[in-house]
């Protein structure tokens, strides 16, 4: 049984893993109504996560994978429960990905223009959704005594929910903004940073709402977790003041480091606030699947923490060499030799 | 028939986006070894023809491999979202192999892919083939992982039934990974995806050459697809009969159904039938032409073996699992017009790729006294289609075949379902995904055809002194 409680962390950290590195590839996609005059600032914005966006995203595979394998019940029923969420999260990750791929392809307005779209659209709403279902697990959902989800889709849209899914759409806009500062030059360079600092004090507000209001269901709760839930709150506070201190000091490294931990434990609270839940029943706590009841058995787990034990750390490691290998700035004048040679 | 029935809907959703996604695994499969052959040639050669051509395929490689990414997504998710009580039934045994799959496999592809495009004027030569290598090596693995997940739904194996009966139980991981129908259904997926992407090196080769265009390139380009084909069908044929001895031994009815054989046949009478008309309540037959000896050498490798017959079978299942017979009528067998034609569409489309790939490489020979003809090279782009359509009728083969069971012998597809789902969900969700997987199809069939119209960057003019322009080397050429 105490496999079960450390494929919890490990879920956790993919999780973690997933909405730090996906998370801002949404907000660099949010940016494009904003940022990026001419074509040229667009392609910039678009190249800063071109090479990574597709193996940020495969952290969702893998988190979702692993929970699938780590806790079947879990699994089933989240999934089956959240069914049209799910639904919306895919279709939209469908267009985006495609998007990326697609919207260079030919030349023309309308052609990138709707790809564009896409790509908001399918940056935004996932981040609202992701939101949504997590804060919904924090908060407990209609589950019956055979662990099956009896609400709808417009039981999730509750205020806790929706102030989650704002949450995180936020937090993640500005991460973005900080990637684009870190990674762009010239006027996209100078207007995401001009951004972020109006989005920043936004965020900070909503965020602060939704962490407090995340402790006090934790403690209505009783959470065992308690004094860690209030911790790393606090610690995802300081990291989003510290991003913003950093950013106004035009420390961009810093900032989206900063950035980097306040997503991290943003999660981190969220995740040990349903401890030892996974998901808990609104209707009687006794339906409610825990780490225990919804886990694999210990033959199995065994074998994936080997597996996550030999493979996570090679995944890190040449994941983080592949971020070195593309450290560079992209730069307007790339872009601009790049278009010469394509025609 | 209940049109908001969530089972058919959700059978019909599970059927599509899966023959989609299908639609760009083999080519991701076949292409990335493809490219990176090419490379390599390219690297050990320094020949700039072998360059243009790794990027000409690449181009066509990456706006396949985008959807594969895309719409593999939705099958991860769908077996929670409609399929709940089957996941809580084998998750235990079902779930680890696609977290292997995550985590050794994809991150390989999806890192290695990203350095790949975005590395060629980033990363040294060699680190840079080696990455298209990578990413190959990381598909076939979870091409691999995937297989083997599935090949437990056709043959359970290294588990046991929790002593609640509520779900299977793994106790043996590694009889799950080596399960026998995934041994030889792997070779038979891979070398049939081979076929198809030597197909699409065929078509846009012989494209080009009826225009007399970049024959320079496009003339080796067409001898590799044309051997690649060959070759490959070679390997999926060998591979396919091994999977149908494993078959025969693990999913009886599977090979019963493929022939629409209702009676237990010996011998001469294990005869294979070309073509046949069945009586209308489907459990006889009309007529039909037929091979004497050659339905129990592919079952048996023996002319005097027996293969059961669908009729037996089904009074020996309603035997042994007579709870379940009341709820399947009595019917253990799956549909079986579609496992018989799909069976034999399969082999005769994969037949036809390669006998034009054969007339292919004779009227391409170095010595023809003729010009190939322009139909022919007509008939050519058509081993692309053939090919593809071949694997895909191979997989509703497979998965039409195995029903009315999820998982052989352990759960009907019927009681895998997810009960907390309504009907109208499973409608707007089958009717979403058809529609976008539609248009992205007309977007996606669309860049394919412009890039291959285009076809690769011009060769440098004969006597120019730069074996390489200078604008491949040190300028980001493929970027968003």
């Amino acid at each position: 049984m105490d496999l079960a409680y450390l494929w919890f962390w490990i879920v956790g950290v993919l999780f973690v893993g997933y909405f730090v590195l996906d998370g801002f590839d949404f907000g660099v996609g949010m940016s494009l109504p904003f940022l990026g005059k001419d074509e040229v600032g667009k392609r910039q914005i678009i190249n800063t996560i071109g090479p990574v966006w597709d193996f940020n995203e495969t952290w969702l595979i893998v988190a979702g994978a692993c929970l699938f394998a780590a806790y079947p019940e879990w699994y089933a029923s989240l999934f089956s429960g959240f069914y049209l969420a799910l639904l919306l999260i895919l279709l939209a990750l469908i267009l985006r990905g495609v998007s990326f791929e697609y919207r260079h392809q030919r030349e023309g307005l309308r052609w990138k223009k709707g790809f564009d779209t896409m790509i908001v659209i399918g940056s935004v709403l996932p981040a609202l959704l992701w939101g949504v279902a997590v804060a919904n697990l924090v908060q407990g959902v209609p589950l019956d005594e055979n662990h099956e989800y009896t609400g709808s889709l417009l039981t999730l849209l509750n205020p806790y929910g929706l102030l989650g899914g704002i949450t995180l759409v936020l937090v993640l806009f500005l991460h973005g903004l900080y990637f684009i500062g870190l990674k762009t030059d010239g006027q996209v360079h100078q207007d995401a940073k001009r951004l972020a600092t109006r989005v920043g004090f936004i965020t900070v507000v909503v965020a602060a709402a939704f962490l407090i209001w995340t402790i006090f269901i934790a403690a209505a709760h009783e959470a065992p977790l308690l004094p860690l839930v209030i911790a790393a709150a606090a610690l995802a506070a300081v990291a989003l003041l510290l991003s913003m201190f950093f950013h106004t000091k035009e420390r961009e490294g810093l900032a989206f480091t900063a950035g980097i931990f306040t997503v991290a434990f943003a999660v981190l609270t969220l995740w040990m606030s349903m401890f030892p839940n996974v998901m808990r029943s609104s209707t009687d706590v006794a339906f409610s699947l825990t780490i225990e009841n919804a886990s694999s058995t210990d033959y199995t787990l065994t074998i994936m923490s080997w597996a996550a034990l030999i493979f996570l750390p090679l995944v890190l490691a040449y994941q983080g060499w592949t971020y070195w290998v593309f450290r560079k700035r992209v730069t307007r004048s790339r872009i601009e030799k790049a278009e010469l040679v394509s025609h | 028939m209940d049109l908001l029935d969530p089972l058919l809907l959700a059978r019909w959703q599970f059927g599509l986006t899966t023959l989609y996604h299908f639609l760009f695994v083999p080519l991701t499969l076949g292409m990335s070894v493809t490219v990176a052959i090419f490379q390599t040639v390219w690297y050990r050669t320094g020949d700039v023809k072998w360059l243009h051509l790794t990027r000409f395929f690449g181009k066509i490689f990456l706006i396949n491999f985008a959807m594969g990414v895309v719409t593999g997504i939705v099958q991860e998710f769908q077996f929670g979202m409609n399929w709940s009580s089957y996941s809580r039934f084998v998750g235990d045994v079902f779930g680890a192999p696609l977290a292997f799959e995550g985590l050794m496999a994809f991150f390989f592809e999806a890192t290695f892919i990203g350095l790949w495009i975005f590395g060629w004027d980033k990363l040294p030569k060699g680190l840079h083939l080696a990455s298209i290598w990578i990413a190959s090596i990381g598909a076939m693995l979870s091409a691999y992982i995937i297989i083997a997940a599935n090949a437990f739904m056709q043959n359970p194996v290294g588990y046991q039934m929790a002593a609640d009966g509520s779900r299977a139980e793994m106790n043996n991981f590694l009889e799950v990974v080596f399960n026998p129908i995934a041994l030889a259904a792997f070779p038979h997926t891979i070398f049939a995806a081979f076929m198809f992407s030597s197909g699409v090196v065929i078509a846009a080769a012989a494209w080009h050459m009826a225009r007399k265009r970049n024959i320079e390139m496009m003339r080796p380009a067409l001898k590799f697809g044309l051997w690649g084909m060959i070759v490959a069908f070679a390997g999926t044929f060998l591979a396919g009969d091994q999977l149908g001895l494993v078959m025969v031994s693990t999913q009886p009815m599977k090979m019963a159904a493929a022939e629409a054989l209702f009676n237990t046949a010996c011998g001469a009478d294990a005869s294979f039938s070309i073509f046949s008309i069945g009586t209308p309540d489907g459990t006889g037959e009309i007529w039909s032409i037929r091979v004497p000896y050659l339905l129990s050498l592919l079952s048996t490798h023996t002319l005097d073996g027996c293969v059961e017959g669908i009729n037996d079978l089904n009074a020996q299942y309603a035997a042994q699992w007579p709870d379940l017979a009341a709820q399947v009528d009595g019917v253990f067998n799956p549909v079986l017009w579609i496992t018989y034609w799909a069976f034999r569409w399969m082999m005769g489309l994969g037949f036809l790729a390669t006998f034009i790939a054969i007339v292919g490489l004779w009227l391409t020979r170095k010595n023809a006294k003729r010009e190939v003809p322009r139909w022919a090279w007509s008939v050519a782009i058509w081993t692309a289609p053939l090919a593809l359509v071949a694997s895909l009728v191979g997989w509703v083969f497979t998965e039409m075949g195995r029903q009315p069971w999820i998982v052989f012998s352990l759960m009907l597809t019927e009681d895998g379902v997810s009960p907390s789902v309504p009907g109208w969900s499973v409608l707007i969700s089958l009717v979403a995904f058809t529609a976008i997987y539609a248009s992205l199809a007309v977007v996606e069939f669309g860049l394919i055809l412009k890039t291959v119209h285009k076809g690769p960057d011009p060769l440098p003019e004969p006597g120019s002194t730069d074996a390489e322009p200078p604008a491949l080397e040190d300028t980001p050429t493929t970027v968003y």
